[in-house]
């Protein structure tokens, strides 16, 4: 392969990185601060894919579908979180898997109610619907860059919220220490429903932009749960920036396995994982808690 | 076959403690109305599909009354939501509880296995109205299993053919990793083979994943003319926008299977202009049969009719002669399946006879994206039969 | 988790003989449905001997399965007569326990979510291995040669009439049998540091017990079930594909444990049983099976927080035991995810 061939290919592969980070973000977030698994999380991508699907159809664009995702992400994460998920907080974890595969089951059949069972592609917003030449006879789509680029801007907001303002150190104090947040006399309940609210909302936007890059279909958020679990698990549970990192990680080996070995592709991403845990039993990010 | 192989003693029954032991028998119900299993896809990816075969079908039973030779049909449909780990138990709900004498079916080439093995076990007819695997065609082939569809190497040979003669020597081929896009991708070898093109490479990424990206990265440093395709339904529609988007048509204008561009058309827009297929069925085939067909396909369903419809047409038409011939018994079966063996279907799409493996010899067309329309612009291979390698009937 | 008490065992006892009477009373259909749920139920038990009785809770359990019924596959000659169950059974066990070793052997360096997601990834490279590679005939599955019922010189030939109910009364034997030889192994002293490796893993390593040995044995013991059970897929069913071996089927065991009873070995039996009807019954008088099974599941999960198997029907509620002590803080990590349909 030539040089820029590979270096097509190490886009592809952060491209495809970043978003399972907006997606493994929120996942690692609600374990970390709730030590709630949820494995609905990949319904809520798909219900942000079908928002950007069915805003599409109605004749609006992503201008419209994004915050609605956001907005309603949010709006749907505090309502699950108060009506359900904080019921599971005391219960086994095995009771919270069957609590989210029962909401997996929910959400399909809502989805089949409302946009059917079809295969479905979603149009690329008519400003965005060009290409850039990068390389030597292969061109890349404007709005893949844009979704990388929209990517990154929220994994620094990310970032700088965690890492800048009260409400996240309340959450890294939540999730590296659960008892210190009570020692520091902050509201758990309220720490509970943003971290839920802002998960949700992350999942649906990381759904609404894929949409146009992924199309839609039934049982689509399955494959994206379990690949972002592989996230979350090689950054370590609970942390953003080993997600951060994990996914990039997975994306680039995903995309490079691809190219160098098809055969073992499918199996690559596993063998990572396995190959990370064996080495770092609790993740490349992760502290003691296992 | 199965649990037993060879009679057992007297001596090793009594071994069991089973000798004296009544074992229940399960009565078969025979008599009129004669019962259709319709196992197909009603729900999920290929719903669809399954609803046009079986609007079809229906509709040819209609056209004859609701009787083939004589006989009353009754159709049972059931949903095999494409899942092949289930397919076993659902051909034993048609079967079993539903006491079908004809199965029907099915669009997945995974689930479609369990109707094969059920057919060649128990030597019930099965007419396939879609799954394209050759095995079925081929090493698996046997009397009582029929096709009215194709196999996934015709249409690819086809396009190999037709692409090798305008001058390619070189291609390549990009398909999902699972035995339909394997044999398709053997096709497309073979056709270009015979007319003197190579089959330089094969890129391939998991069913059903649509993450094209790190494939389509990769065409531009092969140093091939032209690239051919098996996709279907949603992943066809983003193959075909992801590979314009990728600005490779200009240097290796894309192809493929007819499937590439099957009622996928509105959704890929202009990424799919000029975009050519080889497929046993197409647009503005102007023969009086088809006029018709499509005419009474809308009227009955509001839908326009596809080459999925066409099969499950075909597949009632089918199973017709084989009926007509033995009056509506499907007992004889050795009179039966002479008779579906040696038909002549007129067909929607041009008329057919059946090869040795019980699989459709039949033109297969090239056809050009135009408009909205799957145009089509000549044949490509005419009168083409699957080669039914390791198919030992005759 | 507990062994049912006498009465438990009863009301087992009287299901195993209603299910045995099945073919006097039901169709071919209804017979061949309950045989394949006890198969399910074979497995979700096997399982069990990690989740319940130990605490490991693994997503890779399905490769073991698969590797059991891939057995009989690779077992059989191209065109030859069957093999017979007596060398393909015991080679299904020693598969999937031989496996199991390797992949415990590597897994249980973790713990916990970890140890979930490691036998996870081992469980997919496996599937893949089979999925991607000539090895196991295709992606699309294969059709087998149902082993022969017979040693050596005597094969016994069931008629084909009958089959369906030969085909159940095995499988409920095995089930049946696996349920026995459990129930006695969790009263011996092997069972019972099991079940002390569950409550508090430190403090049995405390008191001088190699709990990795202790753990690796149950590993390879549950995969030598899971064995037997894809052995009996295989048999019942007469086709394997690489999907017996994905994650899905492990996590759809897991759920029949949950909805079972984690805390009771016959959990998984009352959950398999329960999943395969309610999947069958909610098909039958509605088209959104999913909303159906989704409602009880929730249903089930909010108001019988210990399963099926936690039901007291038949015990006045005055007499009702106490409400289980609260829970025991489970350390932050030892869940599983599960899915749903793929869509095609």
């Amino acid at each position: 392969m030539t040089g820029a061939g590979l270096l097509v290919q190490v886009l592809n592969g952060l491209q495809y990185g970043l978003l399972l980070f907006l997606i493994s973000s929120g996942l690692t977030l609600i374990f970390g601060v709730l030590g709630v698994i949820n494995l609905a999380h990949g319904s809520l991508f798909m219900v942000g894919a079908y928002v950007t699907f069915l805003v599409a159809k109605a004749g609006a664009g992503l201008w419209l579908s994004l915050p609605l995702a956001l907005v309603g992400g949010t709006a749907l994460g505090v309502v699950l979180e108060r009506v359900l998920f904080r019921r599971f907080y005391h219960r086994e974890h095995l009771d919270q898997v069957l609590l989210t595969f029962a909401l997996i089951l929910l959400f399909e059949e809502g989805r089949s109610f409302i946009a059917g069972n079809d295969f479905h592609s979603v149009p690329v917003p008519a400003s965005l619907d060009w290409s850039v030449p990068v390389a030597a006879g292969f061109s890349y789509s404007a709005y893949r860059l844009a979704v990388l680029a929209a990517c990154l801007v929220v994994a620094a907001l990310m970032f700088w919220t965690i890492e800048r303002t009260r409400a996240g150190s309340a959450i890294r104090a939540a999730a590296e220490k659960p008892e210190m947040v009570d020692l520091l006399g902050m509201d758990a309940r309220r720490i509970h429903m943003l971290v839920f609210g802002a998960g949700t909302a992350l999942a649906m936007l990381g759904g609404a932009l894929a949409a146009p890059l992924y199309s839609v279909y039934p049982g689509m958020g399955d494959g994206f749960l379990i690949i972002s679990f592989v996230v979350v698990v090689v950054g370590g549970l609970g942390s953003v920036a080993g997600a951060f990192w994990a996914a990039l990680l997975v994306g680039l080996v995903d995309t490079l396995s691809k190219v160098l070995l098809p055969v073992g592709a499918g199996a690559a991403v596993y063998v990572l994982m396995a190959v990370v845990l064996l080495w770092r039993p609790t993740g490349l990010f992760g502290g003691a808690r296992a | 076959m199965s649990i037993i192989a060879r009679p057992m003693s007297r001596r090793g029954l009594a071994g069991l403690g089973l000798s004296t032991l009544a074992l229940p028998a399960i009565a078969q119900s025979g008599g009129a109305p004669l019962k259709v299993g319709l196992m197909l896809p009603f729900s999920g990816t290929f719903a669809a599909l399954g609803e046009n075969i079986a609007a079809a079908f229906e509709m040819h039973l209609a056209e004859r009354g609701g009787k083939l030779g004589g006989r009353p049909i009754t159709v049972i449909r059931l949903d095999d939501q494409s899942d092949p780990a289930a397919a076993p138990q659902n051909v034993n709900r048609l079967l079993s509880r539903d006491k079908a004498d004809v199965l029907v079916g099915t669009v997945h080439s995974g689930v479609v296995m369990a109707l094969v093995q059920a057919s060649r076990e128990k030597g019930v007819p099965l007419i396939i109205p879609n799954a394209g695997n050759v095995a079925a065609s081929r090493e698996l082939c046997a009397d009582s299993v029929f096709r009215t569809s194709f196999t996934n190497w015709q249409p690819a040979y086809g396009m190999g053919l037709a692409v090798a003669k305008t001058g390619v020597k070189k291609a390549a081929w990009v398909t999902w990793d699972y035995a339909a896009g394997k044999e398709s991708a053997e096709g497309f070898r073979d056709g270009l083979k015979a007319g003197g093109a190579d089959l330089v490479q094969v890129l391939s990424l998991p069913f059903p994943e649509t993450n094209f990206q790190p494939l389509l990265a990769q065409l531009p440093g092969l140093g091939v003319q032209a690239v051919g395709a098996f996709f279907a339904g949603g992943g066809a529609v983003q193959f075909v926008r992801d590979y314009a988007a990728a600005g490779l048509r200009d240097k290796m204008p894309l192809c493929g299977s007819g499937f590439l561009t099957e009622g996928t058309l509105a959704a890929q827009g202009a990424a799919a202009e000029g975009v050519q297929t080889a497929l046993h069925y197409g647009d503005g085939l102007d023969t009086p049969k088809n006029t018709i067909f499509r005419t009474a396909f809308k009227d009955r369903t509001t839908r326009e009719a596809d080459v999925y419809a066409v099969q499950g047409y075909d597949a009632a038409q089918l199973l017709a002669v084989g009926l007509d011939a033995t009056k509506g018994d499907v007992e004889a079966d050795k009179a039966l399946f002479a008779a579906m063996r040696g038909a002549r279907i007129d067909s929607p799409r041009g008329a057919f006879t059946l090869s040795a493996g019980r699989s459709p010899v039949q033109n297969i067309y090239l056809r050009e994206a135009r408009g909205g329309q799957n145009r089509v612009i000549g044949i490509a291979a005419p009168a083409l039969a699957d080669p039914g390698t390791g198919c030992k009937l005759a | 988790m507990i062994v049912a008490g006498r009465g438990g065992h009863l009301a087992l006892a009287a299901l195993a003989l209603a299910i045995a009477a099945l073919p006097w009373f039901g169709s071919s259909y209804h017979v061949g449905f309950v045989a394949t749920a006890l198969v399910a139920a074979l497995f979700a038990l096997s399982l069990q001997v990690l989740v319940g009785a130990v605490g490991m809770v693994s997503l890779g359990h399905a490769a073991l399965f698969g590797v059991g019924a891939y057995v009989v596959w690779f077992l059989t000659p191209t065109g030859g007569p069957a093999p017979s169950i007596v060398l393909t059974l015991p080679t299904a066990a020693l598969a999937g326990g031989l496996v199991a070793l390797a992949i415990g052997g590597l897994a249980l360096r973790t713990k916990g979510f970890f140890f979930l997601m490691t036998t996870l990834a081992f469980g997919q490279m496996v599937f893949f291995l089979f999925h991607d590679t000539p090895l196991g005939g295709g992606a699309d599955g294969v059709f087998i040669t149902r082993p022969a019922l017979g040693v050596f010189d005597w094969v016994w030939e069931v008629p084909r009439r009958q089959r369906p109910s030969v085909l159940l009364w095995i499988d409920l034997g095995v089930l049946v049998a696996a349920y026995a030889g459990l129930a006695w192994l969790m009263r011996t002293l092997f069972g019972r540091a099991l079940l002390g490796i569950r409550a508090n893993e430190h403090r049995m390593a405390a008191l001088g017990l190699p709990t990795l040995r202790y753990k690796l044995s149950a590993f390879v013991l549950g995969g030598a079930l899971a064995g037997v059970a894809g052995h009996q897929w295989a048999m019942t069913e007469a086709f394997v594909s690489p999907e017996l071996l994905g994650w899905h089927r492990s996590a759809l065991a897991l759920l029949a444990i949950v909805l079972g009873g984690v805390g009771a070995l016959h959990g998984p039996i009352l959950g398999a049983l329960a999943f395969a009807v309610l999947g069958e019954v909610a098909g039958l008088v509605t088209e959104r099976q999913h909303l159906v099974e989704g409602a009880v599941i929730l249903f089930v999960v909010l108001v019988l927080p210990r399963g099926l198997a936690g039901l007291r029907l038949w015990r006045p509620l005055a007499h009702a035991p106490a409400p289980a002590p609260a829970p025991t803080p489970v350390p932050i990590a030892d869940p599983a995810p599960a899915a749903v349909v793929d869509p095609a």
